[in-house]
């Protein structure tokens, strides 16, 4: 029976190599970093762009872009949007200064409350979405307004200001605050410096000592959630589950698949994300501030659809994400390097965003074979 | 034959389901029942309670009355899980099958296997890939490779995917809902040969279809649903054709019908 041939309309079509690139979601974010990478290097690379600290400049805005993108991509792959992301992260910061500065709760308590907090909200999402079964455009666009204006009235009715500083020196020492605003390999890099290997201050109090003094919190942070979401996505069981539950909730459910838990845990999940950039902010500025994370949701989703997810749902990669977030910090802080005005990575965006989401719509169509 | 062989249990038997969605009534006392190796074709005009009947079956609808027997026992399906487990599986009309997944990650939805302990415990990808490739060159599909989108493959190619997946993991009885509606002449003969070869492992099929020849090319059984009621049931060589054509127009009006299209439908 195995050796049954295969009749003539139902044979096995041969795909070209480059085809079988083609269908690959991270392909167009592949080309994009390329081309970004070489435009910036070309027009840019006597302006500091790539020297030890410009490196870190875009490499850390790129990770705070990836951080978020990474939630809004599992979640999108789950076949849902979270327009919340932005004000999430002002809420989250708030709460993190509240808490620590204004009622002088130790950091740690301050920190694991707004992720417990967040983390209600992102199921409070899921919960609306699924419960009424609204668009979660709709729902999300509601703690949109709901948390941004609950943020502002936080801030203003406890300590009569929109920026609540104070943070750095509460985090001092602080085991939590340090997972989110310390460096790592601080050692490595003063004896990187010390051997001349990478560059020093030359002047200054800070003489001899090394330009980088380690790498951020929130590049770790970055870089684990990435892997954490790739690996999920790809090699687990859950994985197919959030795959199956954007590609088509129903037939997800009718092979048993709990549609309604994993759309739950994704929206939590994004929660979780913005409240990660949330706090390593916070402990970079040292300080919380109601309009933080304007437009962030945004962002997060043109950098999830610039790493080929499509907006409908049940296809899309983690590490194309991660791209979409490189493409996104290298522009932005390359503009600023090439000293080209900075509205124009407005427009850089709106371009980028329409032509990825056409090569989407025609790589799905090579996939699914419709016309 | 089993199914003639009084003594015999069926797999599943349902006895004199009515199903009411609210004033419509889509089902009016309908008995039909399963056993090994049979297939029974269940037929009727569109919006005759086919599809209803076997969401009754499948445990998606609670009936508004009747029984539903699973091995002789009177049973109670919580839901269409609980009729998973008791090896009643669906393959539905819009087929449960996600186009832009791969074949292998369609056909192990939900039930994916595992490699390794918590928390390194993981998608058993290769094994998985494996599988699927056997089983769907069993089926007499040789896919490209596993990670193939189910969207490349023709309707007739997705219907025998969920076939084998419903076979694989252990169905007893399989309920095929209009599998061949949409399908070409080739790709309808592939999936009636699966059909075939799907009973001759000693699985019950029910098969639903409006397409009498369709029925008569592979059915031991056949049951005719009009308007939510059911004439009885006949076995293969009781009914011919042009009997069953006529129970499924309601009794009459085919026979004038075929005259005046000359014997064509
Ligand atoms: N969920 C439902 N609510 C109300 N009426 C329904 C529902 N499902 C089916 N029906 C009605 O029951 C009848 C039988 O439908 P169905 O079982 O889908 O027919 P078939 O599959 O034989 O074409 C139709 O009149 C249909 O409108
Ligand atoms: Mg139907």
């Amino acid at each position: 029976m195995s050796e049954t041939a295969t009749p003539d309309d139902e044979r096995v079509r041969e795909m070209s190599t480059f085809r079988r690139w083609l269908i690959r979601p991270e392909l167009g974010s592949i080309c994009g970093t390329i081309l970004v990478f070489m435009f910036f290097i070309s027009v840019a690379s006597d302006s500091g762009m790539f020297s030890g600290r410009g490196v870190m400049n875009w490499t850390v805005v790129s990770a705070q872009f990836a951080i978020i993108a990474v939630g809004a991509c599992l979640l999108m792959i789950a076949g849902e949007f979270d327009l919340s992301v932005g004000s999430m992260i002002g809420f989250s910061g708030v709460i993190i200064a509240l808490m620590s500065v204004t009622w002088g709760y130790p950091m740690w308590i301050a920190i694991i409350t707004a992720f417990v907090v967040a983390l209600a909200i992102g199921w409070l999402n899921g919960y609306l979405v699924i419960k009424t079964g609204l668009p979660s455009f709709i729902v999300t666009l509601a703690f949109l307004y709901i948390l941004r204006g609950l943020t502002i009235f936080l801030s203003i009715s406890t300590t009569n200001k929109t920026i609540i500083g104070g943070v750095r020196e509460k985090a001092e020492g602080d085991w939590l605050g340090n997972l989110f605003g310390g460096k790592i390999f601080k050692g490595l890099f003063t004896w990187m410096g010390e051997n001349g290997w990478i560059e020093t201050f030359e002047r200054g109090n800070r003489a001899g000592q090394p330009v980088i003094e380690g790498i951020p919190m929130l590049i770790v942070w970055a870089i684990v959630l990435i892997v954490f979401a790739h690996v999920l996505l790809t090699r687990t069981r859950f994985g197919n589950w959030i795959y199956a539950a954007g590609g088509d909730a129903q037939a997800a459910r009718y092979s048993g698949v709990p549609v309604n838990r994993v759309k739950i845990l994704m929206f939590m999940f994004t929660a979780f994300c913005a409240t990660v950039f949330a706090t390593c902010q916070v402990m970079e500025f040292g300080s919380a501030a109601a309009d933080r994370g304007l437009l962030k949701e945004f962002e997060a989703i043109i950098s999830v659809v610039i790493g080929g997810a499509l907006l409908t749902g049940g296809y899309g990669s983690v590490v194309g994400a991660a791209l979409g977030a490189l493409i996104f910090g290298v522009v932005q802080q390359g503009l600023f390097f090439a000293n080209v005005e900075s509205s124009l990575f407005r427009v850089f965006l709106g371009g980028i965003l329409l032509l990825a989401v056409i090569l989407n719509t025609y790589i799905r169509r090579l996939i699914t074979g419709e016309r | 034959m089993d199914s003639t062989d009084p003594n015999a249990t069926p797999i599943v038997e349902l006895r004199n389901i009515e199903k009411h969605f609210g004033s419509v009534i889509a089902l009016a006392g309908v008995t039909v029942s399963v056993y090994p190796g049979e297939c029974h074709c269940l037929l009727g005009d569109n919006g005759a309670g086919k599809s209803t009947f076997i969401k009754t079956m499948s445990g998606v609808h609670a009936p508004t009355s009747g029984e539903i027997l699973v091995d002789g026992k009177p049973t109670r399906f919580a839901n269409a899980r609980s009729a998973i487990e008791t090896g009643i599986a669906t393959v539905y009309q819009d087929l449960a099958m996600i186009p832009l997944m791969s074949v292998t990650r369609n056909f192990w939805m939900g039930r994916e296997p595992l490699r390794g302990t918590w928390p390194f415990r993981f998608f058993d990808v290769e094994k998985a890939g494996e599988i699927t490739m056997q089983e769907m060159a069993r089926m007499g599909i040789n896919l490209r490779e596993p990670s193939q989108a189910v969207g490349t493959l023709s309707g007739g190619e997705r219907q025998t995917v969920a076939i084998a997946r419903a076979v694989y993991f252990g169905a007893r009885v399989l309920i095929l809902d209009e599998p061949t509606s949409a399908l070409g002449v080739r790709q309808t003969s592939n999936v009636l040969a699966t059909i075939d070869r799907v009973r001759k492992s000693g699985i019950g099929v029910v098969f639903i279809t409006h397409n009498v020849r369709h029925a008569m090319a592979v059915g031991d059984r056949f049951t005719v649903l009009n308007r939510g009621k059911t004439l009885g049931t006949a076995s293969r060589g009781e009914v011919d054709v042009n009997e069953l054509q006529d129970m499924m127009a309601g009794g009459q009006d085919m026979a004038d019908l075929e005259g005046s299209l000359g014997g064509t439908v």
